[in-house]
């Protein structure tokens, strides 16, 4: 498998507090890692030392496509093709679906006039492709506080995968969400793999990463505590064993260590 | 949001046509025009022996703009977020930086200092307005206090330079100026009413047409995620209380021209009938939303109000409560209309 993201011994301490102890990470191409741990496993400071948020504590390494990033910070994450999809912050909600695509990003000559004619046609293409509105009540003009809440997620993924985002991060995307909406939002996290592109897919609902992931990694107060394609396991098995993790703190069962995954393997385990 | 509320949202509208999206989209415009073409109708009925002859047009047109042209570029300012008291100050600012240049100048080339006049005014107009946005910004003081701290500062500072008297600006009207600024298009149409037009339309242009503004109604819909896209909100905070100094003192000069005279303590009668100008013209008082043609149409509502009242019988002692009243109502409007999207 081909490395998008690899990143080597990552340890955080905050003062006293280790939030992440000697994990390693990796993110293939073309694939959707699902992220999962309870709260305080150590998730958001894992993808905020991704987003050049935080910086790792000093021994760590990170490579994107094979290539050494020696200080990543938020800036150098954005234009090597990092984005995240934060859940409530991603959109701004009394403006029309055009300008929440091209947000930041507006299209203009040199003298800083808009190009609006460019922008909505190519927000209308969108939304017949990637975000799949087809109803004539939603046009670009829509102003976007008045979308369902998975319909707001796919538009915010659908602007990272067109402003060629490689790896988009979900940060608990389906959060809040009813079953249809959530259903909305996985087939639109479905739609970064058809894009050929990379997911990290953070939730602490099972239920939710399981039919999108090809991967899934479980931390557990700061260390991955196992990690295994999908394939590996059926959803029962899986339920079991974090269940056990969350009983014992150890995720293997005894008669049945899995494989390794990967090059790398990255367990991780301190 | 659950499947009822959006069948409730896209099945309607599922039916609507072309026209009667874009009565969607130009509602707050609409509106205003229709309240003006009601008030206007009202005071035909009850005064028509004025509003029937073109005099009171003509008063509107020569003195609405004192307050239109910093109502304008204030809408900018407030669809940030932000807000701004102390544009009223600044006008007499302004104006007390024209004093002081002309005063340099008056014994030796008074012409020349009147045109220096005007651009000392301009000027300090624009540093005004960038402090405002400096101490907004970069201390991140809340602007209704920063700018109610700048505008006692700079009133005083305004007293404290001309000692509180005022200046005849005679000179003016001798230089080309005067016409420039306040002089009679065709004989009929008062000059600042043209660059009320010409305010309207560039700083339209400014807020739908360019980066500047969709930037602006980002900063004030929601900063963190314009943030988060790159939008250098700080930036333009700063520059759209800039842009409002800068206005203020140009009001400020267009008035004392107009006047022939500077009063010191002249531009305090403007604070409550821009504010609500912009507010009446249905701009967010919570951000994000507002136009400037809302503005324009409003400013010119305001100004008709307090003759509206007298010429049909009233005493103009109501003009005051009307005006909060407008304020109050125009911003509880826009809550329910908030609530209602959210």
């Amino acid at each position: 498998m081909d490395c998008l993201l690899q990143m080597k011994d990552i340890s955080k301490t905050f003062g006293e507090v280790a939030a992440l102890r000697h994990v390693n990470f990796e993110v293939g191409a073309n694939e959707i890692v699902g992220l999962l741990g309870d709260n305080g496993a150590g998730k958001s400071t894992l993808v905020k030392i991704i987003t050049g948020y935080h910086q790792p504590d000093p021994g760590a390494q990170v490579y994107w496509k094979g290539q050494r990033v020696e200080h990543l910070s938020v800036a150098r994450a954005r234009e090597i093709g990092i984005e995240v999809v934060y859940q409530e912050r991603a959109l701004a909600d009394l403006q029309s679906l055009w300008r929440n695509i091209f947000m930041g990003r507006e299209l203009s000559n040199r003298w800083g006039i808009l190009d609006i004619k460019a922008m909505s046609d190519e927000t209308n293409r969108l939304m017949q492709t990637a975000m799949g509105f087809t109803s004539a009540a939603v046009s670009p003009e829509s102003i976007v506080g008045t979308f369902s809440g998975g319909e707001r997620q796919g538009v915010a993924i659908t602007r990272a995968l067109y402003f060629e985002a490689e790896l988009i991060i979900l940060d608990e995307p389906t959060m809040g969400l009813s079953l249809t909406e959530t259903k909305k939002c996985l087939d639109f996290v479905a739609g970064i793999k058809q894009a050929g592109k990379s997911a990290i897919f953070i939730d602490h609902n099972i239920v939710h990463v399981y039919p999108v992931a090809d991967r899934i990694v479980v931390l557990d107060r700061g260390r991955v505590a196992g990690q295994f394609m999908k394939g590996e396991l059926t959803f029962d098995e899986l339920i079991d064993r974090l269940t056990r993790l969350a009983r014992t703190g150890s995720f293997e069962n005894n008669r049945h260590a899995p494989s390794p995954v990967g090059d790398g393997g990255g367990m991780g385990r301190g | 949001m659950n499947t009822v509320t959006e069948a409730r949202l896209f099945t309607p509208t599922a039916k609507r046509s072309g026209f009667a999206g874009l009565a969607r989209r130009y509602a707050l415009q609409i509106a205003i025009v229709f309240v003006a073409l009601l008030i206007w109708a009202f005071f035909l009925w009850r005064a028509p022996s004025t509003f029937l002859r073109y005099d009171i047009y003509y008063a509107l047109m020569a003195t609405t703009p004192y307050f239109a042209l910093m109502a304008i570029p204030l809408t900018l300012v407030v669809i940030a977020k932000e807000i701004d008291l102390s544009f009223a100050s600044i006008m007499a600012w302004g104006m007390a930086a024209f004093d002081v240049v002309f005063q340099l100048f008056s014994k030796t080339n008074p012409h020349l200092g009147v045109w220096l006049g005007f651009i000392a005014c301009l000027l300090a107009g624009f540093l005004a307005g960038l402090l405002n946005g400096i101490i907004v910004v970069r201390l991140g003081i809340p602007s209704l206090v920063a700018t109610l701290g700048t505008s006692f500062f700079w009133s005083g500072i305004v007293l404290v330079i001309t000692n509180a008297q005022g200046l005849g600006l005679a000179v003016v009207a001798e230089t080309p100026l005067y016409n420039i600024l306040v002089g009679r298009v065709g004989g009929v149409i008062p000059a600042q009413f043209i660059w009320t037009i010409v305010f309207l339309i560039v700083v339209w242009f400014l807020l739908n047409r360019t980066k500047f503004g969709a930037h602006v109604y980002l900063s004030g819909d929601n900063v963190e995620s314009a943030k988060l896209m790159g939008v250098n909100a700080p930036r333009i905070k700063m520059l759209v209380f800039a842009i409002v100094g800068l206005a203020a003192a140009f009001a400020g000069i267009v008035e004392s021209s107009d006047l022939k005279f500077f009063w010191p303590t002249g531009g305090a009668g403007f604070l409550l009938s821009t504010l609500a100008s912009v507010f009446l013209g249905g701009t967010s008082v919570f951000g994000g939303t507002g136009t400037i043609f809302g503005t324009f149409v409003a400013s010119f509502i305001i100004a008709a109000i307090q003759p509206g009242i007298v010429a049909a019988g009233w005493t103009a002692y109501w003009t005051q409560p009307i005006y909060g009243f407008i304020i109050v109502i125009s911003v509880s409007l826009q809550a329910l209309l908030r609530r209602r999207l959210a």
